[in-house]
């Protein structure tokens, strides 16, 4: 009786505030997308007020509901390629900063992991710290550095122009998002790597060698295959929210490096048509439960195989 | 063990430091260049946090901030330390799934449906209901935390506590709760630095009159790069450097609980 009492007590509190703030706005959202525009934007509404006694009368009934609900939206979007193109576009730049983090992170990591116990702790603090910076300043700084006036684009453009072309722009660019959405999440692909490396048993490694496997040979069918957890959970960390991105092309893309969640942005806060935005919301969700759903699965598959083989 | 590691590897390491904080060290050493420019280094000078400070918006965007992380941090530390505790004490199916989802999903995502949430609700934007979203998004940072702590916590001292007629609120209050109290006070602090530096969910449920630090940089740095930002960058970096060592003294392996 007392367990149940306690059980009620600690998790209603914060049960309840997170379906309210939480489940509750993803439904409404969800359900946002079968809902027609507003005149004004936004929604168009499903209530009204009575003339008579002022108070609110919800309008959609089961027979009218054909005039409230649409699947206006969703065809919006399969008519337009524009919107599917850009999907794929976000995608593909999600996918590339997270090969970018793998080929980026790993020596780190694996540095990291084999180095002396009293550094690494240091080591790893200083691949998190730049996390904890604001993340607008994080892009700035990049503003800065891929700007017109910068070493960087300058030296760049000294090649370039040697080779007889056009002097190029770093900044606003697909290329300036790329090197931001590295930036911004390669933590993310160190931490799990490095808390997957550091358990493995160099007695692998050293028995590998002394049976004359080289050193090329011992990582790839050592390593690697043994490290793919770390690597499928750092991917994870890093395409979710890199598909998602607003921020970063909306500051350092220019109009070349939109990508997905530019264009929500957009719906909500600029076009105003909601439906729309939701139905682009929902696509992107879809995008996210895909990929967390292919690197738990492929992670279930690797350790029943793991079982099987003893 | 400490085998030697090939050249490369090192190298590329290096450079991936490099890379994390050149970016980071050029807007700290420009927010002292005397120059308009962010493009070469001209002399020293103390100009642009003169202008920071003088630059009545900024000012209030900083009182938001901080009146927006306190009330956050506290409202998500008390949510998310009993969601802490009751996930590691029970087998629950929703509140885990709950507490994890906001932190898993791209911000975004959250933010919008907050933005129509409140719309469709008739609140007005502003202080309130970013509040209201920030806590959302804290509590499972802190939940995680406390979580962590607990399962570090040595379960038979409840069990003596309660053999020797402690009951379950004495045993919690004077057992559980100093034990994991770090990892509350850790949790608070990272939520409040979170809540600081929230940008995305901060766009979608601001109103007029309520800008945050994060909302006026974005717009400056909109306009024009200017020094001003890397003043203001500083100094915010420097508060959230203080905030990490604090939490890190509290509670050490907090921050790489997430």
């Amino acid at each position: 009786m007392q367990e149940r009492l306690g059980k009620w007590l600690l998790s209603w509190p914060p049960l309840a505030y997170l379906v309210v703030f939480f489940l509750l706005p993803s439904l409404i959202m969800m359900f946002a997308a079968f809902r027609y525009p507003g005149d004004y934007g936004g929604l168009m509404p499903l209530t009204s007020e009575d003339p008579a006694t002022g108070k609110l009368v919800l309008d959609i009934t089961l027979d009218n509901w054909r005039d409230y609900l649409t699947l206006e939206s969703f065809v919006r979007l399969v008519d337009e390629p524009l919107y599917i193109e850009l999907f794929i576009k976000s995608l593909w730049y999600a996918t590339l900063t997270t090969l970018i983090c793998i080929a980026m992170g790993y020596p780190l990591a694996w540095l990291i992991a084999r180095s002396p116990k009293k550094y690494r702790d240091l080591m790893l603090l200083l691949v998190i710290l730049p996390f904890w910076s604001n993340f607008l300043i994080r892009i700035y700084a990049w503003m800065i550095l891929l700007g017109p006036q910068s070493a960087l684009s300058k030296a760049i453009n000294l090649v370039v122009t040697a080779f007889g072309h056009e002097p190029v722009s770093l900044l606003f660019t697909p290329f300036a998002v790329i090197v931001c959405l590295v930036y911004v999440h390669l933590p993310f692909m160190v931490l799990p790597l490095y808390a997957n490396l550091e358990k493995h048993d160099m007695a692998l490694l050293d028995a590998a060698q002394d049976l004359g496997a080289s050193a090329w040979q011992r990582f790839w069918k050592i390593t690697w295959p043994l490290s793919l957890p770390g690597v499928y959970a750092g991917a994870a960390l890093v395409f979710i929210p890199a598909l998602g991105m607003f921020a970063v092309p909306d500051i350092i893309g220019g109009t070349e490096g939109i990508m997905i969640g530019n264009l929500i942005k957009q719906q909500f806060l600029e076009t105003r048509d909601w439906p729309f935005g939701a139905v682009l919301s929902i696509m992107l969700t879809g995008g996210v439960l895909l990929m967390a759903g292919l690197a738990a699965a492929v992670g279930r598959g690797k350790q029943k195989a793991k079982q099987k083989h003893g | 063990m400490a085998k030697r590691q090939s050249w490369w590897l090192w190298a590329a390491a290096a450079l991936a430091y490099v890379f994390l904080y050149l970016p980071l060290v050029i807007v700290v050493v420009y927010s002292f260049n005397d120059s308009k420019l962010n493009a070469e280094w001209v002399g020293f000078t103390l100009d642009w946090y003169h202008k920071l400070f003088n630059n009545r918006e900024m000012l209030v965007a900083a009182r938001n901030s901080m009146v927006i992380g306190v009330v956050s941090a506290l409202a998500a530390t008390f949510f998310g330390a009993l969601a802490g505790i009751a996930m590691h004490r029970y087998k629950l199916r929703l509140l885990p799934f709950l507490v994890l989802t906001p932190i898993a999903i791209p911000e975004i995502l959250m933010g919008v449906s907050l933005l129509i949430f409140f719309v469709l609700l008739n609140v007005t934007l502003g202080m309130t209901s970013i509040i209201l979203a920030h806590v959302a998004f804290c509590i499972g940072f802190v939940a995680i935390v406390v979580r962590a702590r607990m399962q570090g916590m040595d379960n038979s001292l409840v069990e003596a506590a309660r053999d020797l007629g402690a009951t379950p609120w004495q045993a919690f209050r004077l057992v559980t709760l100093p034990q994991i109290m770090p990892g509350i006070l850790a949790g608070g602090l990272m939520a409040f630095t979170l809540s600081i530096d929230d940008f995305v969910i901060t766009f979608f449920t601001a109103g007029v009159g309520s800008s945050t630090l994060p909302l006026q940089i974005y717009s400056m740095i909109k306009i024009a790069v200017t020094p001003e930002v890397n003043a203001i960058s500083t100094l915010l970096m420097v508060l959230t450097l203080c905030l990490i060592v604090l939490v890190s003294k509290v509670s050490p392996g907090a921050l790489r609980a997430e």
